[in-house]
This record gives structure tokens, sequence and C-alpha cells, in this order.
């Protein structure tokens, strides 16, 4: 089925959960936060989150700056 | 670590946490993770400002906060932000990875000035204090919109000194002056538009309770040693404005007797 990944369109396998999904895509948990069809996700709840088709994910972490200049060494 | 001893009456707290700087420092735009360390050394600052950025899921990247002092606290931003929705958005987002309450408010109404859109930022202020943020929100040095930010429940106002990444200084010291004599009890933290030492001592002198700034450290040719004259600036500042200056005269005024003088 294909998801929104961070504004790209992905194909990926039927029913999987959101804790697969950032499992598949090699991203270590700490400080990241996701938010799904606009509404945050809780750590917590990543399991049993099942995706759907045409689900918007956005994955977000921290970098430097402010409104310009963002910036990750 | 700061020289000014933290009296009782002189206390800077946000969210409830005491801070014995009063300079709050960002990540952005240094030339190197050593520079922007080095900087934060000798900034003495006990909190810094990071922004929220999509992940990059083409190549793997390493978490931009391992560059940071762990000791540091983390404020997270609204950076990139031109709506209330993409504010408020973010500033959940940032709560949940950071487990922090505090957000410094950002809603960007302009490209070319990066002056703030005041509308969408109360807008934005008010759901998020009613989440339960503690909200730091930057907009112009206005007094009307820093009683209504205030009345909807930040815990600080963060007025701008000039556009950010100006480096021009307080343009409008009156406005400054006007909105610490209105709002005695209200924590106001000068951000953006800080370009050197005196700038900073100036914002403090006219009664600011901090300064944020960014761009005057990252992009001094020396930015460890500007973070330290930063330093400097904000404790003289701050000692300044509580010693109670003289006041301003059109005239002279003889430090001298005048009898006595050998003719």
């Amino acid at each position: 089925m294909w998801l929104m990944l961070n504004g790209e369109r992905r194909e990926v396998a039927d029913g999987v959960s959101l804790a697969q999904l950032i499992d598949t895509l090699g991203l270590a948990a700490e400080r990241i936060a996701i938010e799904l069809n606009q509404g945050v996700v809780r750590r917590a709840e990543w399991a049993a989150t099942e995706l759907k088709e045409s689900d918007r994910i956005e994955i977000v972490h921290f970098v430097g700056g402010g409104a310009k200049n963002v910036a990750s060494f | 670590m700061s020289t000014v001893v933290q009296t009782k009456s002189d206390r800077f707290e946000i969210g409830g946490r005491p801070f014995n700087s009063r300079l709050i420092i960002g990540t952005g735009k240094y030339r190197s993770q050593e520079e922007m360390k080095a900087a934060h050394r000798a900034s003495g600052a006990e909190m810094v400002t990071v922004a929220v950025r999509r992940v990059p899921l083409d190549r793997s990247s390493e978490s931009f906060l391992d560059h940071l002092d762990p000791a540091l606290q983390l404020l997270p931003n609204t950076a990139g932000c031109y709506s209330a929705e993409e504010a408020i958005r973010t500033a959940r987002l940032a709560r949940e990875a950071l487990q922090t309450d505090l957000i410094k408010l950002e809603v960007i109404g302009d490209q070319t000035t990066l002056f703030p859109y005041n509308e969408q930022t109360l807008e934005a202020a008010r759901v998020l204090v009613k989440e339960g943020f503690v909200v730091l929100p930057y907009f112009t040095d206005d007094l009307i919109m820093a009683k209504k930010l205030l009345d909807s429940g930040c815990q600080a106002v963060m007025p701008l000194a000039a556009p950010i990444g100006s480096g021009l200084g307080v343009q409008n010291p009156a406005n400054l002056r006007i909105m610490r004599e209105q709002l005695p009890d209200a924590t106001i933290i000068v951000d953006a538009g800080v370009g050197t030492a005196s700038d900073a001592a100036i914002a403090m002198e006219l009664g600011a309770d901090a300064v944020l700034m960014n761009t005057a450290i990252a992009e001094a040719r020396d930015p460890a040693k500007m973070a330290q004259a930063m330093k400097l600036a904000i404790e003289a500042g701050r000692l300044a404005y509580l010693a109670g200056r003289m006041s301003k005269r059109l005239y002279a005024s003889a430090s001298s007797p005048l009898p006595g003088v050998v003719r």
C-alpha cells in the first residue's frame, strides 16, 4: 500500500505498524517524533498503530537553527 | 560560570526553573560543530534553541542533539512556521520528542524580513497554553500585543530588537522601556537583531530580563570570543539596570566645586 512519508509517496507492506515502519527505515527512536494525519502519535502507541493506505506521516527530529538557517552537521 | 550572584530579588526563571545566565543562544549558522560547542561554553548560557525538521529518509543522519552539551536546557522553537496551525503541530511534535513543555513560539509573516505574524502567534499561543505548554512567544516590540500574549497565559514575552539576523541592535529603545515600565512583573526577553556586545548591554539596561541571540555569535569572526563578550555585556547591563542610572541632562553639571580655584 502507499503512504505519504515526509511529503513523499512511498510503498510499504500492508498492515504495517508505525513501529515496524520506523524499524524498516532504520531510525533510532530517541528524540524523533511522529505525526500521523496531523496528530502526534506517542512512542508508547507506535507498535499498536496500524497504518492504512494514503496515511500522511511526518517524522521529525531536531536540528540547529531558527527561521532561515537550519543546520545539521 | 556567571560571576553575578543571583539574589532572591534578582531571580530569573522560566517554567519554574531558575537560570543563572540571562543569555539564551541558538544553534544555527555555525561554521562547524567545534565552533558551536566552543561558543556555547564561552557564553555561559544554560539554555539553547533547536529547530524541528523532517528526518531525511534517504540517508542516515546522526542526531544533532548529540553535539550539544547535555547539561543545556533545550528550548525547541517553531522556526520556519508561517501559520498558527504549523506552529501548533510543530510544538506538539517537539514536546513529544523532547518531553519538555517549553516552546519558543515563532510564526513568521514574511520571508524577507522574518517579522512575526503577530495575529497567528497569539492564536497559536492561546491553543498551546491550553495544552499545558510553557509558551515563549517571539513578536514585534508592541506593548498591546505583549499584554494580549501575557493575558493568554504566556510565561514571558520576547520582543525583537531588530529583524532576525540583521545585527542592527535595539532599534526602538523607547518601546522596550515603555514595555518594562508598563509590565513591571512580566518576564521580557529581547530576541532577534542583536549584533554586538553593546547591543546586548543596552537591551539589559532597558530592563530586559534576558537576551536571546544566535547570529551575533555564530557569524562573529571569533564566535567563542563574541560569546564571552555577550556574557559579560549581559551581566554588565543587568548590573547597570539594577544600580539605577543617573538622569540625563542637557547641560553640564560640574563634578568639582567652583570656589577655591587658583586664578
